[in-house]
């Protein structure tokens, strides 16, 4: 297998390649036996850059105070600096900043969108809450490529408040079927929970048809944007859903910072979740009523240093550009997909061209099982994911137990996929599988 | 590459004992969640030995050598023989690479030696000796 890195096109040049990875201090070290580190794992989680890092310690060194609390100086500044990386972080989603909620990851996301539906019938939350009510006999759709993040939330929901959960199958491409639509999405059905880039398939769903059936029939679209927000430019507001969540680690942003967007009125009408300080505006012995939004979310002293390290993360790839990072994945995504073509005995599990697809390429080696094929490339210092990465109806609907996943990130190089797949070669070999 | 020994390597290819087979005085089934792995086995008990062990493994290779390095080491064996192995492939398995096991004592299970050393991976050689301690457990024995 042979690439010429300069002549892909929409990459990123050797020269601004080997900036940005200076930038990520871990990919200079060496794991098993000195061997280079080829980080191919960032849909689990990404690597930071230094601006990130920075940030989160000047927080600690300069700002650290608990943020809307307190009138002292560093109180201020902290809350101020707090309520500044919600304005930046809303700017590169193109939101408000009071449309941004902090959470912990997407999964706590999903988690407070699920519960808004579990509390709408005690009225919590201050507004009417009459679009979350969910009554027996309504329905909540998902589909079948969902992470475990957002699928199970909304099972749960199912369980607690008597209404059906159903989804949308994916068809053998490793596309959403979407051929029976109109008779899964129905009058009865209230929210509609779908991904947005797959974990697994890379499939990049055309969320515009989906809302445009949900909004049709009065249900609400929660979209998981974990696997999209990070790769690709993201409008929120013209998506035409109602709730976004996604991860800040993801997107080269600190662990234990993640977000729910919703449009203002519809946060406003949102029951809460997490309850406690910070979120109220009066409390008596009895009862509270509760701060507007998103205060009323962000109970509890908030992972302020988190949300300024994903400011910063917001703002590394604002100046790389999110297009030239699309760009760039996208030439990666087409060499890890001609070099899984270009051997027979490998069978990629998802779309096999790259019309709608993210750089998340997952595969079977016939014959091998997937831990397998991920230990002998970890033996060699490449690191991919290996499982069911948390889809694992998915898995079953494709018949595999487990694939191996090759993700990408800005920082990933041509030589990288070109190590991959030397190292790849070994595998067949090494398990006595002929082909 | 120390992990993959031939020994491994041929056991996964050629697993000893696969199948599952009747009469069996107890069946359990083992599921490792990050993968996936699957392996369902039964135990067949006669006078105070196991005469029989049958399993099916879905998995990867280290958790298919470990159940037919499991079957080839215990059936037939004593109850007192087996919890003997079973503790002594535990505790190589989970001793991060100091106990390289008794070949005397545990076989060609010697080879998993190198799997304590992958955290990541050590589940999977554990698996099937998991799934056979429960199995005996439903019999009353305890491993």
């Amino acid at each position: 297998m042979t690439t010429t890195p300069t002549a892909l096109a929409g990459a990123f040049s050797d020269q601004e390649l080997a900036r940005i990875r200076a930038d990520f201090p871990i990919l200079g070290r060496t794991v098993r036996e000195d061997r280079s580190l080829v980080y191919l794992d960032s849909g689990a989680t990404s690597q930071k850059p230094y601006a990130v890092l920075d940030a989160e310690r000047a927080w600690y060194t300069r700002l650290n105070a608990a943020p809307h609390r307190g009138a002292h100086a560093l109180s201020e500044e902290g809350t101020e600096a707090y309520e500044a990386a919600r304005a930046t972080i809303a700017r590169f989603i193109g939101a408000a900043a009071d449309e941004v909620v902090f959470t912990k990851n997407a999964t706590e996301s999903l988690n407070l969108a699920a519960y808004a539906f579990s509390n709408a019938p005690s009225g919590g939350g201050g507004g009417a809450g009459h679009r979350f009510l969910l009554r027996p006999g309504d329905e909540i759709v998902v589909s079948e490529m969902e992470h475990h993040a957002n699928l199970i939330p909304w099972q749960e929901l199912s369980r607690r408040t008597g209404a059906t959960l159903k989804w949308l199958p994916v068809t053998d491409t490793g596309r959403l079927d979407l051929s029976d639509l109109d008779r899964i999405v129905t009058e009865r059905t209230k929210v509609v929970a779908i991904v947005h880039a797959s974990n697994v398939l890379g499939t990049i769903n055309p969320v515009a048809t989906i809302a445009a059936r949900a909004h049709a029939v009065g249900a609400l679209v929660v979209l998981d944007a974990c696997q999209s927000v990070p790769h690709l430019p993201i409008d929120v507001a013209g998506l035409d859903v109602d709730l976004v969540a996604f991860s800040g680690h993801k997107m080269l942003g600190p662990m234990g910072i993640g977000v729910l967007w919703g449009r203002r009125e519809l946060l406003a009408e949102m029951p809460v979740f997490l309850t406690g300080g910070s979120m109220i505006e009066t409390v008596t012995m009895e009862r509270a009523t509760y701060a507007p939004a998103p205060q009323k979310f962000e109970a509890g002293v908030p992972n302020a240093a988190q949300a300024i390290g994903l400011a910063a993360a917001c703002d590394y790839l604002t100046d790389l550009g999110m297009g030239r990072v699309a760009a760039h994945e996208h030439a990666l995504t087409a060499l890890l997909l001609d070099g899984l073509h270009a051997r027979a005995w490998t069978r990629v599990v998802g779309p096999d061209d790259l019309q709608d697809r993210g750089g998340a390429v997952s595969f079977v080696v016939d014959g091998v099982h997937a831990h397998d094929v991920g230990q002998i490339l970890d033996d060699h210092g490449v690191a991919v994911r290996v499982g069911h990465h948390c889809a694992w109806p998915l898995h079953r609907r494709f018949g595999v137990a487990a694939t191996t996943r090759a993700s990408l990130a800005p920082y990933n190089t041509p030589e990288e996929i070109a190590t991959f797949f030397a190292v790849l070669d070994r595998v067949p070999d090494i398990f006595g599988v002929t082909h | 590459m120390d992990l993959y020994q031939e020994l491994i390597l041929e056991h996964a290819k050629r697993p000893q004992g696969a199948g599952l087979r009747e009469p069996f005085a107890a069946q359990a089934h083992h599921v490792n969640p990050t993968c996936g792995d699957e392996v369902t086995l039964r135990v067949a008990l006669d006078d105070g030995r196991v005469s029989d062990v049958s399993y099916d493994a879905l998995g990867c290779s280290i958790s298919v050598a470990s159940a037919s390095m499991l079957t080839d080491l215990v059936t037939g064996e004593a109850v007192a023989t087996t919890r003997e192995k079973y503790a002594a492939v535990r505790a190589m398995l989970t001793s991060k690479g100091a106990d390289r096991g008794d070949e005397d004592v545990i076989g060609d299970a010697v080879a998993l030696a190198g799997v304590a050393r992958y955290p990541a991976r050590v589940k999977c050689a554990l698996l099937p000796w998991m799934a056979l301690a429960d199995a005996l457990a439903q019999t009353g024995i305890d491993l």
